[in-house]
């Protein structure tokens, strides 16, 4: 059956899909609807819903509720995610599933409220301080909106990490028509036993009550929990296995939509509402005879850098579309070897539209042709 | 000599030792504490101990229960997260008074208004110790840290007040001079159903009674005796530099887990979305 929803009523019913029982928030436009959905639907299902004092304590009551065993999640937008960053970095030391939602919207500081901006790319890797595993996915639809919230949660729940989504004022707002799939949903593994468990030696989550007395901290620590914050091998280590459970299995988080890509000597990487713009601006430059493809990211970290190699080592010259000075755009050009690329930002508050894209890419090959 | 319960099952041998100077008071708050658990004999499986960051905050790590450490400020709204997911956990937050009332500030007011079914203890020793003896909001005027030498100008916090401003139901102070009357405290603070405060005045003598020359722990405890009154001896105007002492508030009012549970019932009776 189709129904007409909101992107932030998509998330909400993804969330609630994928079996969320916990939301803590505190209202920010342009995601403040999802907290409103979340309000109605939780309590229904015998979930906890909590309007927070801040968006610090939101992420905070967030992780506080995953080690008793729910599913958490949090939605907020630019200002909000900034002040989440703390703990989001001791979400992904003390490897707690959670899920964050993150609708941009213009910035730096509150910017523009609240018009569609794609500048937390960086933020949603990085922000934290230190180096950490990361996963962020994004979306272009409002049905990717329900289903990558639910791939959120999967991928939290799998991997014992903090998973960011990526929404953008304007697919928060927007109305489509979506038959709401039937999808798979992944439950954090328990161990076996408790003999000999290690809380922090593998993806097996325990819980507070579960009969073990956990210790959880944000200082480094070793498998057992016990920090060791004057030990800078076990930090390394314990972070460089988290990496590598990201890295192990990259092809299953990484998701990519492809067009065109077979014969394109023109690439256009592009992702979330941008992604749609370069979609349509594909099929003008095809019906030019130009031989454009496009390369959708919905996983924006890990970052697919060695398929944008690949699609880079084909191809003449990738655009990369983005509503932000170029965020993307340096992570292509870091992957992309020799082949030129060629950045359309702008942060205005307005959308990419398909015959700027068209007109840049036109002048990109201009350009390649006269430096032949 | 009358012996005690062996009290050593509370506390997390591999974790020790602790962190704490020669002369903290931290140490008698957490014995205190491990008495307050034998006497309830508390369940220390289906119990969780948050502290946020500092040197009081540390004390997840050498207590035998579940522990969580987590971010500066943060301790309730961690442990609200915990007690609201999982009701029937016990949650005790242990929290500095920089921690609690600088930072965290924020946590605690909102807390106290949900009149939320955790205990609260800060342990007050006036200054920052983990990161080497900086003012306080709790510093009293003319006192001197590293980050006010010439004496502090600030008004310090009572976090007393504040709590009762803030809603909380049951409010409690004490020092560990008064050692002996924190365990039955902290006990009437874990069975209080709804946000139950205690604020322990500590002693830190590397920094709070070296900087201000008051002199070891053993020192402190006799200044802490010194400033200190029962409230009903105790004026408000003799308040500036000192501290009332005593239970401030213990009232039953409708705490905010079982006003969440009246409320599932209600959707669940009802159904809105």
């Amino acid at each position: 059956m189709q129904q007409l929803m909101m992107g932030n009523e998509a998330c909400a019913l993804g969330a609630a899909a994928a079996g969320c029982n916990f939301f803590a928030g505190y209202p920010i436009s342009p995601s403040s609807e999802i907290m409103e959905w979340m309000s109605r639907l939780l309590p229904v299902r015998g979930g906890v819903f909590v309007q927070m004092e801040d968006e610090i304590a939101s992420i905070g009551a967030v992780i506080g509720a995953s080690w008793t065993g729910a599913k958490a999640m949090t939605a907020t937008s630019g200002p909000g995610f900034t002040l989440m960053q703390e703990n989001i970095g001791y979400a992904s030391m003390t490897e707690t599933p959670c899920v964050i939602i993150d609708a941009q919207r213009v910035g730096p500081s509150t910017g523009m409220p609240t018009m569609p901006a794609q500048g937390d790319v960086i933020q949603a890797r990085y922000g934290s301080h230190g180096d950490r595993a990361a996963i962020v996915l994004t979306a272009s639809t409002v049905l990717d909106t329900y289903t990558m919230t639910v791939e959120a949660f999967n991928l939290s729940e799998r991997y014992r990490q903090p998973v960011v989504l990526l929404l953008d004022a304007m697919l928060c707002h927007m109305r489509e028509n979506v038959t709401v799939p039937d999808l798979e949903v992944i439950d954090r593994a328990r161990p076996a036993s408790l003999d000999g468990f290690e809380p922090f030696a593998g993806e097996e989550f325990l819980a507070f009550g579960d009969g073990a007395r956990l210790i959880v901290t944000g200082l480094t620590h070793d498998e057992a929990g016990y920090q060791r914050a004057s030990n800078g091998d076990t930090g390394e280590r314990m972070m460089r296995r988290v990496l590598h459970r990201l890295e192990r299995d990259a092809e299953v988080i990484t998701h990519t939509r492809q067009e065109s890509l077979e014969d394109a000597t023109l690439v256009l990487i592009a992702y979330g509402i941008t992604a749609r713009a370069a979609r349509s601006a594909v099929h003008k430059l095809r019906a030019e005879g130009v031989s454009a493809g496009l390369l959708e990211l919905l996983t924006l970290w890990p970052f697919p850098e060695r398929l944008i190699a690949s699609v880079a080592q084909r191809a003449q010259t990738l655009l990369v579309p983005e509503l932000n000075l170029g965020q993307v755009e340096l992570l292509v050009r870091a992957a992309a070897g020799g082949t030129p690329v060629v950045a359309l930002g702008r942060m205005d508050g307005s959308l990419l539209k398909p015959e700027e894209i068209v007109a840049k890419a036109h002048e990109a090959l201009t350009n390649a042709e006269a430096t032949i | 000599m009358k012996s005690g319960p062996d009290l050593r099952q509370y506390l997390r041998q591999e974790s020790m030792p602790n962190v704490w100077c020669p002369g903290c008071g931290h140490g008698s708050v957490m014995a205190a504490l491990t008495r307050a658990f034998d006497n309830l004999q508390l369940d220390l499986d289906q119990t969780v101990v948050v502290g946020g960051i500092g040197c009081a905050s540390r004390m997840p790590f050498f207590l035998n229960t579940n522990g969580m450490h987590t971010t500066h400020g943060r301790a309730l709204a961690f442990a609200t997260g915990v007690k609201l997911a999982s009701p029937d956990l016990n949650v005790i937050t242990v929290m500095g008074d920089g921690d609690a009332l600088s930072i965290g500030g924020n946590h605690l007011i909102h807390a106290c208004r949900r009149n939320i079914d955790l205990t609260a203890l800060i342990l007050n020793n006036g200054i920052y110790g983990m990161t080497g003896g900086q003012l306080a909001p709790t510093t009293p005027q003319g006192f001197r840290s590293t980050t006010s030498s010439l004496g502090s100008i600030e008004v310090p916090f009572d976090a007393v007040d504040l709590a009762l401003a803030a809603g909380a139901t049951y409010v409690a102070r004490t020092t560990t001079f008064d050692f002996e009357e924190i365990p039955a405290l902290i006990e009437t603070a874990i069975k209080h159903p709804g946000f139950a405060l205690v604020e322990i005045l500590s002693q830190c003598p590397t920094y709070f009674g070296r900087l201000n020359r008051l002199g070891d722990g053993r020192a402190l405890l006799d200044y802490e005796r010194d400033s200190t009154a029962p409230q009903e001896e105790i004026t408000r105007e003799q308040l500036v530099g000192r501290f009332s002492v005593g239970v401030f508030r213990e009232e039953i009012r409708p705490e905010y887990t079982r006003r969440y549970a009246a409320l599932l019932e209600r959707a669940r009776r009802d159904g809105n979305a």
